[in-house]
């Protein structure tokens, strides 16, 4: 009984000494409160960021574009600065929830974005007014060569019997529907009801071969050889390549998803200034290099090519790197340089397509047949 | 002497099942590859590397306050809050019951969701209150539930004794009743400081930006695997808890003659 | 009368925080997206994703709950024929693994379960058949077990210990043998905390939607899993707040069953 008093007594005591090392301050500028997807950014970048601005970075994470939008629409939560796919940046736009970006305040968005990012930007942000892209990418099959003999080109593979429970499947309904719709010939923005079932059958069917869905553990699970094939984003294939050298990237040849994330200023947002200061600052050549090589994602940041293709340009910009950052660096610059998986060439791909936003309703009767989908798994 | 056997074999089986995954965490913690997927040999630098990292410390401080705090709070709301139902008819008695039993009965998500409808409904500023109101709330059904069976076993006629032989109700009740209820009072009060330590889902509706407990920290890592740091944290954490543990455990008994020289 | 206005403090903040909060879900939950009142988002349940979802959920919480009870009933027992000196000590010991979070515990499973994990290297090793349960029901099963075990040792053991030893005594006296003694006596008496454990078993491992996401490898959809994904998916928070009210009736149907067999007598929910 004592002894319960005096651990509850501990307990209480160490929480005290705890809370009083609990210290938080505004930067001398204020503060941009910044939502991004996890993991998406050289937390270095923002240490640098708060010490040449003296604005405060408060900095939250989402797992995915569905999980960020009722968070910012419920108006829980105001920031200043969220980095969404292109589809949902259009769903934004279209409920009015995005406030239209003043680029003259962000002369490197302009300098270093390269112009096909924004064109293609166009599809989802018309007048390019909205969005400055950060990473873009494909969507495609990431296997083990150990474990697959068979040729991998298709989509159809991860309809094959003979990898039944190797296979891991994204646990969101875009991308469920895109690998589904793309399989059967389709547009992976399609509306067709018809489609649109053929497409939720297909999914149905491979259900019993999928080991799991997963969103953020296909990384994990490939590089301990959990499974053979998964579909996975460009971004991560560097990263699983360097730890596990058996993997390979193959973007099939029915097409796929050319996604792009960009920074947007919702209508809400409090330090609107700071938060344009905050995407001019990651739009430098030389924090957006130090963004790729962190997060793996290519970058749209032709200024960061440029660093990469130029050693003496490299050396005399990035000085300021400590010893140990930049033999990272170097090596990061030497695997990237050529790489067909960070730098692909699209041209040779066809069907390439990039999500829109559906409406309402289209919203509605994905999510209902990825309901059904869903409650197709397990036994 | 068979019977004997068979306890400690089941409370050792029982013992292995709970702390496998424990073990298996502490062995990620001194793994050296940056996913617990691959074994990387042994090191030592996750723990270094914690103490560096500012985010997670001021997410342990967040979790450590928030915890303590509501726990405090349920626990006086909750006993105090006993004493009164275990007086009331039975029918208000079965209503107030029957609001405790709300947070305990509800999904979490919808408790979750509920106080943010709420939060947003006032204009409330998120952040590290409105956790912590959060947490008081679902905290003080742990304490009322552990008190209540206790306040049931009572005995009525001691605490009227101590009335009738000239207590005050306040004397009797700290002389008598708290005594007997005491054992509810903490395990209810390390419930709800474990329950708000462990919370994840109610934390993850009603914070704001930037304020991070250990839980919804983790849950952001999850998407590209736990970092170590993580691992090594929760192994500190799990080994303190451990030495405070021994310490109060074997400290000195308070009756052990005074020639007894100290040890630590 | 000072004893009534005891409570005051804590009905306050139940009103506050436990009914308006309740009363928002209520208003969604009968209501649509333009604030019209409908009961199509009860009636939702209905469809073959939502009751599939919800049986799946009850199969697999009353599973587990049943596997909590009889593994901590002998637990609790155990505990308490320990010395006094240990048992407190020992009783912590087994709520101990609570303070490692509990994400981070589900996901040590994992590990543990996968298959080129723990269990199954030393399977291997020692040439017997892997173990092939991560990603399916079983593992969601375990994973429930595992996290909720505490709170069935704990009630359980609360009352045990609270026992007075002068009644089993005196119901040996009076000839009962061991197990008699158990079944008129001892059984009887651990009732309320069994159906604090069972409550805090079972609603948890009913409603929850981390554990069967980790080791369910997202394949097992459960209630939990439906409700979630409304309010952080689709943001439909009507059809969301309309399905909980189904789930909160069908916790409190269950509850008022159990209370019928409590012979306490007792009015309360518990």
């Amino acid at each position: 009984m004592k002894k319960l008093v005096m651990m509850a007594c501990v307990l209480l005591v160490v929480s005290v000494l705890a809370g009083c090392g609990n210290s938080s301050n505004a930067g001398e500028n204020g503060e941009v409160y910044v939502f991004n997807w996890g993991e998406y950014i050289d937390p270095a970048t923002l240490d640098m960021f708060e010490e040449e601005t003296g604005i405060k970075v408060v900095y939250d994470e989402f797992e995915t574009n569905e999980i960020m939008y009722p968070r910012v629409a419920a108006g829980a939560s105001k920031y200043d600065v969220i980095c969404p796919s292109d589809y949902m940046i259009h769903k934004m736009i279209a409920n009015d929830m995005l406030q239209e970006i003043n680029f003259d305040h962000i002369p490197n968005a302009k300098a270093n974005i390269g112009a096909q990012y924004y064109e293609q930007a166009k599809e989802f942000d018309p007048n390019n007014s909205y969005c400055v892209p950060y990473c873009w990418g494909t969507v495609g099959i990431l296997y083990n060569k150990t474990m697959v003999s068979d040729p991998v080109t298709s989509w159809s593979i991860l309809w094959n019997e003979k990898y039944k429970d190797n296979i891991l499947m994204q646990d969101s309904v875009r991308d469920a529907f895109m690998v589904a719709l793309k399989l059967n010939g389709f547009s992976m923005n399609s509306l067709n009801e018809e489609e649109l079932q053929i497409a939720k059958n297909s999914l149905i069917e491979q259900a019993p071969l999928v080991q799991a869905k997963v969103v953020d553990q296909v990384r994990d699970k490939m590089i301990g050889g959990e499974a053979a094939l998964g579909v996975i984003y460009s971004g991560e294939a560097i990263f699983t390549q360097r730890e596990n050298p058996d993997l390979e990237y193959v973007i099939p040849e029915e097409g796929t998803n050319v996604w792009i994330d960009g920074w947007v200023i919702p209508k809400n947002a409090p330090n609107v200034e700071n938060a344009e200061k905050f995407i001019d600052f990651m739009c430098r050549d030389d924090i957006a290099l130090l963004n790729f090589m962190y997060i793996t994602y290519a970058s749209p940041n032709t200024g960061a090519k440029a660093l990469i293709d130029d050693d003496e340009l490299r050396a005399s910009k990035m000085d300021y790197l400590d010893e140990e950052t930049r033999e990272e660096l170097e090596e990061f610059v030497d695997i990237v340089r050529d790489s067909q998986i960070a730098f692909p060439d699209l041209s040779q791909y066809d069907n390439l397509e990039t999500f829109i936003y559906l409406g309402e309703d289209g919203d509605a009767l994905y999510n209902q047949l990825w309901k059904e989908v869903n409650s197709a798994y397990g036994e | 002497m068979i019977r004997q056997i068979l306890r400690k074999t089941y409370i050792a089986l029982i013992f292995i099942f709970l702390y496998a995954p424990i073990a298996t965490l502490v062995v990620l913690s001194f793994n050296n590859s940056k996913t617990r997927a691959k074994w990387g040999g042994f090191t030592l630098k996750w723990y270094q590397e914690l103490f560096q990292n500012e985010e997670i410390m001021q997410a342990l401080w967040n979790t450590l306050a928030i915890a303590s705090i509501s726990a405090v709070t349920a626990t006086l709301i909750g006993t105090i809050a006993c004493i009164s139902i275990q007086s009331m008819k039975k029918r208000n008695r079965a209503i107030v019951m029957g609001i405790t039993n709300i947070p305990m009965l509800n999904a979490e998500i919808v408790t979750g969701i509920s106080l943010m409808l709420l939060f947003i409904s006032v204009g409330a500023h998120f952040g590290f209150t409105t956790i912590l109101l959060s947490h008081i709330t679902f905290n003080i059904p742990y304490v009322i539930l552990n008190v209540m069976p206790r306040m049931k076993q009572l005995n009525p006629s001691t605490y009227e004794s101590a009335l009738d032989l000239g207590a005050s109700p306040l004397q009797a009740f700290f002389k008598i009743t708290f005594p007997d209820l005491l054992p509810g009072i903490l395990s209810g009060f390390l419930m709800a400081f474990t329950m708000s330590l462990d919370d994840f889902i109610i934390t993850y509706f009603t914070k704001g930006p930037g304020v991070h407990t250990l839980s919804t920290k983790i849950y952001t890592e999850v998407r590209k695997g736990i970092k170590p740091e993580m691992y090594s944290l929760s192994t500190i954490i799990f080994v303190t808890v451990i030495i405070l543990l021994l310490l109060v455990n074997y400290s000195p008994k308070e009756k052990k003659p005074k020639t007894q020289s100290k040890k630590g | 009368m000072s004893k009534k206005l005891l409570s005051v403090p804590y009905l306050f903040w139940s009103a506050l925080f436990i009914i308006v909060p309740l009363l928002m879900v209520f208003y969604y939950g009968l209501t649509d997206k333009s604030g019209a009142f409908t009961l199509a988002n009860i009636a939702a349940i209905a469809s073959p994703e939502h009751s599939k979802a919800l049986w799946a959920a009850v199969r697999l919480s009353l599973i587990s709950t049943v596997i909590c009870l009889l593994l901590a009933y002998p637990l609790a027992m155990i505990l308490c024929n320990m010395k006094v000196n240990h048992s407190s000590f020992t009783v912590v010991i087994f709520i101990l693994p609570m303070w490692m979070n509990f994400l981070l515990r589900t996901l040590a499973w994992q590990s543990l379960l996968e298959k080129t994990g723990v269990i199954n290297s030393i399977l291997g090793a020692l040439h017997l058949p892997p173990l092939q349960i991560i990603n399916t029901s079983n593992a969601v099963i375990l994973g429930m077990v595992y996290n909720f075990l505490p709170f069935m040792v704990l009630p359980i053991y609360n009352v045990l210990v609270k026992i007075d030893a002068n009644i089993t005594n005196a119901a040996r006296d009076l000839g009962a043998n061991e197990v008699q003694t158990f079944f008129k006596v001892i059984l009887p008496l651990s009732v309320p905390g069994m159906i604090s454990g069972i409550t805090m078993v079972f609603v948890p491992a009913l409603t929850t939607f981390v554990i069967s996401n980790i080791l369910g490898g997202g394949k097992i959809l459960l209630i939990g899993n439906v409700i979630e994904q409304e309010f952080t998916q689709a943001y439909n928070w009507n059809l969301g707040s309309g399905l909980s009210i189904v789930l909160m009736l069908f916790i409190i149907f269950n509850m008022v069953i159990t209370a019928v067999t409590d012979k306490d007598g007792e009015v309360s929910i518990l």
